[in-house]
């Protein structure tokens, strides 16, 4: 009796000990990955923050606080408030944009669903870098655009480097990102909740804001977010398409590793801009959990 | 008070409804009946605006339905998997269409609390439709169709996510509920039991035509297409050519019917198996002669099937309450002419 209750403890114990085994030779590639290629980094440029930059990069283990004074420099506070916006630009046209694209998509016969989706993914089948280009081809002096408004009589116009390029270029870049997830969301939704509304006498617009909206809400979030992060750090394309001043967060932190050679000032901006994007994603979190 | 005339809708090369003429009355409670498939929600959809006919015309009190948009129909549908609004709450899904209504706030309050009270989920009006029973949400769907007293309520498969216990209180509940608002009715099942209960009229439909259209008893005591006879109700089909005396049955000789059928038209007699007579024992003079195969005791009734030579399948008598005949006894058959309806084939 109690021999085999004690038997019987020790055989759980050891089939919690083997589950334990299990998970962790399933865990452990992507956790050696996550500990070995972005922990470590993370928390190294992290450390740099507390310490003074040395005279040719690198730095010196001498700890000060004025890292974080400058980034309330104005100079570098504009260059962040600037990011924040044209992100903000950013994310807001891709929402204009790719809800009604995704919505027309969702509403596909099924076979041309397919279609719609694979020509949104498109684009990622060619290297970032010289879709980039092909809009400075596109949009320069002597451009292409330039040159089809010089046969009608109009311009030369300068299109490129100024902040309206640079939110064209975030849009286009990250436009399928917001399509992909509001489409998920809105393929999921329920019809008959659209003609449920209607048939209790709610216009189709009165439907959108009534119903579909709110129901398809974790979808924008999500989409925004997938739109924002990488725009609010990019720093391709303002470098290409806004002229290579430093206008925006990311060509900053570029700037100070590579040109500056101020390392830990670089990271404290590192530190600011994941800040933000941490406090975005608890927001989202927060909002899918209510929904 | 609805005339739907010539009604036709195809998709691709389904024909879900072919030539459907209605006529639903002012406050009738009105039953479409038929299998799976045969067109009926297609036909809701119609009337609710959700989809348009290839052909045909609907009006309602005399103005024509089918060019107005659904948002501006005086219908109100209440939809087979209830189609509630998962992110309100019961009372905001039942004000949902009053709001539209741009009636004054005191107004939608009363109205919703009156509704709700109805059927019976006031205390339920801060829940969201994931925290109800499907009774409720059931109840919930109704609700939000009446408080817009609509002229005409439709109902697709209203009971048929419930389970049996529920539906017969629902059934209950929607007849008095129907007598209560005065709107006219219009439900969609495939169970004829459930539209023999609640409906005034029955429209059988099969494969998007209408069959038949009658009042309960009628429908069951004449069947006048075999779609109908064998659909509704539990029915035994003979096949033959119609006589004087009833039905000239192929390989059983004549059996007796009532019918005003040319003599000689290929038809179905139909008894129902309450309507059989059974005789223990060889001597009586039934119309019929065989041996039961299988008793079954439900109760209130028993079944007695009985292999009959000459006819493949059994035939089915029903009698009273426990029954002394065994499987193997040798039994009589027989039924009063008036009993026997023809059908022609
Ligand atoms: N939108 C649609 N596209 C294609 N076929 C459809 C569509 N709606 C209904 N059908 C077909 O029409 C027929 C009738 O459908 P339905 O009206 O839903 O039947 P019921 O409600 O009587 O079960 C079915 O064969 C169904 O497959
Ligand atoms: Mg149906």
């Amino acid at each position: 009796m109690t021999r085999s209750t004690v038997s019987g403890a020790a055989a759980a114990s050891r089939s919690r000990r083997s589950r334990a085994l299990g998970r962790l030779i399933f865990l452990g590639p992507g956790l050696t990955y996550l500990i070995v290629l972005l922990l470590i980094p993370l928390a190294l440029v992290l450390s740099y923050t507390l310490f003074r930059r040395g005279r040719f990069g690198g730095v010196v283990y001498e700890a000060t606080g004025e890292n974080f004074t400058r980034l309330f420099d104005p100079l570098y506070l504009d260059v962040i408030l600037s990011s924040l916006r044209l992100a903000t630009i950013a994310t807001v046209i891709a929402l204009l944009v790719g809800y009604p694209t995704a919505y027309l998509i969702a509403m596909l016969p099924r076979k041309w669903k397919t279609v719609a989706l694979v020509a949104i993914v498109l684009p990622f089948w060619t290297n970032f870098l010289v879709r980039i280009y092909a809009w400075i081809v596109l949009l320069s002096g002597p451009g292409l655009v330039n040159s089809t408004l010089g046969e009608l009589g109009l311009g030369p116009f300068e299109f490129l480097y100024n902040q309206g390029t640079i939110v064209t270029g975030l849009v286009y870049s990250y436009l399928p990102l917001m399509v992909l997830p509001l489409y998920a969301a809105i393929e999921k939704l329920d019809p008959q909740l659209r003609e449920a509304s209607a048939n209790l006498g709610a216009r189709p617009a009165r439907t959108f804001v009534s119903v579909t909206l709110p129901l398809t809400l974790p979808g924008v979030v999500t989409g925004c977010l997938f739109v924002f992060v990488p725009s609010f750090g990019n720093f391709i394309i303002p470098e290409l398409l806004g002229g290579g001043r430093s206008i925006m967060v990311g060509n900053l932190i570029r700037d100070q590793f590579l040109k500056a050679r101020d390392w830990p000032f670089g990271s404290t901006l590192a530190l600011a801009l994941i800040a933000v994007l941490i406090v975005l994603l608890l927001l989202q979190a927060w909002s899918a959990r209510r929904a | 008070m609805l005339q739907i005339t010539g009604v036709s809708r195809r998709f691709g090369d389904v024909t879900a409804l072919a030539d459907v003429s209605l006529e639903i009355r002012q406050g009738e409670f009105f039953a479409l009946l038929g299998p799976s498939g045969c067109g009926k929600t297609t036909l809701l959809r119609i009337l609710a605006g959700f989809e348009s006919p290839d052909s045909g015309a609907v009006t309602l009190d005399g103005e024509d339905l089918l060019g107005r948009p659904a948002h501006r129909r005086p219908v109100n549908l209440m939809f087979q998997s209830y189609a509630l609004f998962p992110h309100m709450t019961v009372a905001k899904n039942v004000a949902y269409g009053l709001e539209r209504e741009k009636l004054p706030k005191a107004e939608v309050r009363s109205r919703v609390a009156e509704v709700l009270e109805k059927v019976g989920l006031t205390s339920m009006a801060g829940r969201r439709p994931q925290q109800l029973s499907g009774g409720q949400r059931q109840r919930v769907a109704l609700a939000r169709a009446i408080v817009k007293r609509p002229r005409l309520l439709l109902l697709d498969e209203p009971l048929s996510a419930l389970d049996k216990k529920v539906r017969a209180e629902m059934q209950l509940e929607l007849k008095r509920l129907q007598h209560e608002v005065g709107i006219t009715f219009v439900v969609v099942t495939h169970d004829q039991e459930e539209a023999m209960s609640l409906a005034d009229r029955i429209a059988v439909f099969s494969a998007g035509q209408v069959e038949q259209v009658d009042a309960p008893v009628a429908l069951y005591e004449r069947p006048r297409t075999p779609f109908v006879a064998g659909f509704v109700g539990a029915n035994n089909l003979f096949s033959g050519r119609a006589c004087s005396v009833g039905l000239a049955a192929d390989g059983l000789g004549v059996l007796p019917g009532s019918s005003d059928l040319p003599d000689g038209t290929p038809a179905l007699l139909a008894v129902r198996p309450e309507r059989l007579r059974l005789d223990g024992g060889q001597n009586g003079e039934g119309v019929l002669k065989g041996e039961v195969a299988d008793v079954s005791f439900y109760g209130g009734v028993s079944h007695v099937s009985v292999t009959v030579p000459g006819r493949a399948e059994p035939v089915l008598a029903a009698t009273q309450g426990a029954t002394p005949i065994r499987a193997g006894a040798r039994v009589s058959l027989s039924w009063a002419a008036g009993d026997g309806v023809l059908v022609p084939q």
